[in-house]
């Protein structure tokens, strides 16, 4: 118990499926008062007790883990995972069905930015209350006052209604208040996905400020490069339950892993429910390995990639752009056919990623064809996904490559000038 | 023996000026500045890291993490345990007094928002009394000759409009705060009470706008306060009970059933109408006017008249009566609230 911040033994949550989606009207609980003794009696020699089974849900089921402090803990796992659910009971938003957690010191969570800003206040009016809201106590939000809107980049729109900020800086001064608030233990759900590419670094920046400080951080994200960054310890929740914890690299990896849905082929045979319009409708995208049949895909194969639509218009300009997205979410790069007019028809376009160019890893492809070179007329993401594994290993490293690319570039090595022993020797025995 | 400033900017520092500087008693004084900076900033750990011992040619930065004996400090952090709660449930009043200053926030939020962007601004606070005041003159007054106590009919009507309209307000707004305030309910977490005891509260101010209008028609009319104004705060006091009392049934009723928004409109001017606003409880017999007191709002208007204007009885069994009722409505309320508010963040 000496360096514990949080300690979850069998935590469960259940929800009884119906009962939250839509709230109960008056009506149908006295309908439904009349109307149960009736089904009690007409149930009661079924097994109503499995019934009851179905109706329930178990967004998290005997969850217990133990964070020490200061220590940065990920989460990760599909949506509807529980991952939410835990950060709710966590931080008391909602109870437990069943198990407990104890938590030792202040918690304060970033579940959701700008919680309680009130559009008709001022940014000075809002720093207040959402301080308070997020348990800060006046004295401390007055001194750190400046800060906050100094971090949040609003000087000189402190004493303007915050309805009329842009969102960028309603954004910006949500989270700098939330990012001022001290507590021991912070939970993160999610908020690096706001705000521009800049303002996100120095979200990232403060909250490894804050792991160094020796707070304790619960961090919910699909963003695996940040996840990676940032925690020293990965949780990973599939349907409620914990399926792995260790070091942040190993889960990530065995999550990445278990995930990666290798779909190399998508084929539309019904005209009418494939992806399209009166302009164009996709027919198939398949990835065809450039090896023999079988052998997995692994870094150094050739991949071609192949996109057909009918198109309906004769003589558009249309071409198709390709995104290569790896599992971290990361566009790693876009690719365009050529751009002519099409007669209508069956078009196919063919793009061939050459070997020892990605680095291993899952990838999927989103697709837009555009028009006349400007305009995207139809987007289909995912439309096929693939994995790449290591090939042979060249060298002694064993681990795994980091880069979104891996390609094998022209390098040159000579050596400049033999001998040179004498050099390093005086160097030596100067020092 | 030394002195620190603190410089503020991307990360702050102590710089620490030691004058008879010795190993041996470093800890010492280490120990003594991570007391003071955990004392007066909270954030030692933050400071600390960034420890420049100067004066010496020592330049030094000691991570604080590797010097605390981790059982040091936790004993004095906060635990909490978090687990399912059952059975009856204590009502949460030291939690809810920690969180007073949330309290004070979400009311200063109520009040600074209720007439942002109007024209009138705080003379609405007036304008609703006083029209209600002149319709009920018109009507209840002259037309209808309702006896009022040999009280000028304006000012019997009004001295009641003020805990009326304090109560409907108050009552209105108390329903629905847990459902208009379900964004803060299901992200943060803070004793749920405070929300419809903020709505409530928020209601004073438009009561103390429009009380002002009360003191210059007194004057007016030439009614001299009795002793008995000294009383006044309490009958303020029951007035919000009474609507604290059943807004908290009815908020948290409307988590479950949105039937209550509907309701209330209707609820609030069927009371009015069982209030004595427009007319005055002697019109009730005698012995039934304790029955009377079952309206707890009976007591509490009969009490503002007797209070402000003196001239009237002082309001016996049928305030004793509305203080039960009241105090029943109210603990009751406090119970169902709590037993409830656990289901709100899923429910609402």
């Amino acid at each position: 118990m000496t360096d514990v911040a949080i300690r979850c033994e069998g935590l469960a949550k259940r929800y009884r499926i119906g009962e939250r989606e839509s709230y109960r009207t008056l009506r149908d609980a006295i309908t439904n008062a009349f109307t149960s003794p009736h089904r009690l009696l007409s149930s009661a020699a079924r097994n109503s007790s499995n019934a009851r089974e179905d109706r329930n849900f178990w967004a998290l089921k005997d969850v217990s883990f133990e964070i020490k402090r200061g220590e940065v803990l990920g989460i990760i796992g599909r949506n509807g995972a529980g991952k939410s659910t835990l950060l709710k009971i966590l931080s008391r938003i909602t109870e437990p069905t069943c198990g407990y957690a104890d938590t030792w010191g202040r918690v304060g969570s970033l579940l959701e930015v700008g919680t309680g800003f009130h559009p008709e206040l001022t940014g000075r009016d809002n720093i207040f209350l959402n301080g308070a809201i997020l348990g800060m106590r006046r004295f401390e939000i007055a001194r750190k006052f400046d800060e906050i809107v100094a971090f949040a980049e609003v000087e000189r729109f402190i004493d303007t209604p915050v309805k009329r900020y842009s969102s960028g800086m309603y954004v910006r001064l949500a989270f700098a208040v939330a990012a001022h608030l001290e507590p021991e233990i912070l939970f993160v759900d999610e908020v690096l996905s706001v705000g521009d590419a800049a303002f996100q670094k120095k979200c990232l920046g403060k909250l490894g400020d804050v792991s160094r400080e020796g707070r304790t951080i619960i961090f919910v994200s699909h963003n695996m490069t940040a996840l990676q960054r940032l925690c020293t310890r990965v949780v990973w929740l599939d349907r409620g339950k914990v399926t792995d914890t260790g070091d942040a690299r190993t889960v990530i990896d065995h999550y990445l892993q278990t995930n990666a849905v290798a779909n190399l082929e998508s084929v539309w045979e019904d005209g009418l429910t494939a992806p399209g319009n009166e302009r164009v409708r996709l027919r198939s995208v398949r990835v065809l390995p450039q090896t023999n049949s079988g052998e997995p895909i692994t870094v150094h194969t050739p991949l071609r990639i192949e996109f057909s639509y009918f198109n309906f218009v004769p003589e558009t300009t249309l071409n198709v752009s390709m995104l290569l997205h790896n599992l971290e979410e990361v566009c790693v790069f876009v690719t365009a056919s050529d751009f002519a007019p099409r007669p209508a028809g069956l078009i196919r376009h063919t793009v061939e990623i050459p070997g020892d160019f990605l680095n291993a890893g899952s990838y999927y492809v989103n697709m837009i064809i555009v028009k006349d070179a400007s305009t995207g007329i139809l987007f289909q993401n995912n439309v096929v996904a693939f994995e790449v594994v290591e090939g042979e290993v060249v060298g002694n490293w064993y681990g795994k490559n980091p880069g979104a690319v891996r390609p094998r570039l022209n390098w040159r090595s000579e050596v400049i000038e033999a001998g040179g022993l004498e050099v390093s020797t005086a160097r030596e025995q100067n020092t | 023996m030394l002195r620190h400033t603190r410089t503020s900017g991307s990360k702050s520092s102590i710089v620490i000026y030691f004058s008879n500087w010795s190993k041996r008693s470093a800890p010492a004084i280490l120990s003594w500045i991570r007391a003071d900076c955990s004392n007066t900033c909270n954030r030692g750990a933050a400071a600390l890291e960034h420890l420049y011992i100067s004066d010496m040619t020592v330049t030094e930065a000691t991570p604080l993490r590797a010097m605390t004996s981790p059982s040091a400090g936790q004993s004095a952090l906060p635990h909490t345990r978090i687990e399912p709660s059952k059975g009856w449930i204590s009502l949460g009043l030291k939690d809810l007094w920690q969180y007073r200053e949330l309290l004070f926030f979400l009311t200063w939020r109520d009040i600074k928002v209720r007439y942002q962007q109007t024209a009138l601004g705080v003379a609405w606070a007036v304008i609703q009394p006083l029209f209600t005041m002149l319709v009920f003159t018109l009507f209840f007054g002259r037309l209808a000759k309702v006896p009022s106590d040999g009280i000028p009919y304006p000012l019997f009507a009004y001295t009641a409009l003020l805990p009326w309209q304090l109560f409907a307000y108050a009552l209105a707004e108390s329903s629905n705060s847990v459902v208009s305030n379900q964004n803060l309910i299901t992200k943060v977490y803070f004793p749920r009470l405070v929300v419809p005891l903020a709505s409530v509260l928020a209601g004073l101010v438009d009561f103390a706008i429009a009380f002002v209008l009360l003191i210059g028609m007194m004057a007016w009319y030439q009614v001299r306060p009795t002793m008995a104004i000294l009383t006044l705060p309490f009958f303020v006091i029951l007035a919000i009970a009474t609507a604290l009392g059943v807004g908290l049934w009815l908020s948290a009723l409307n988590v479950l059933y949105r039937d209550v928004r509907y309701t209330l409109n209707f609820i609030v001017q069927f009371w009015l109408f069982a209030s004595p606003v427009a007319y005055s409880s002697t019109l009730v017999p005698a012995r039934w006017r304790p029955f009377y007191g079952l309206n707890p709002m009976a007591g509490v208007i009969e009490g503002f008249r007797w209070a402000l204007l003196g001239r009237t009885q002082a309001p016996g069994a049928m305030l004793w009566v509305s203080v039960v009722v009241v105090a029943a409505i109210l603990v009751g309320g406090l119970y169902y609230y709590r037993r409830m508010e656990k289901t709100f963040a899923d429910v609402v």
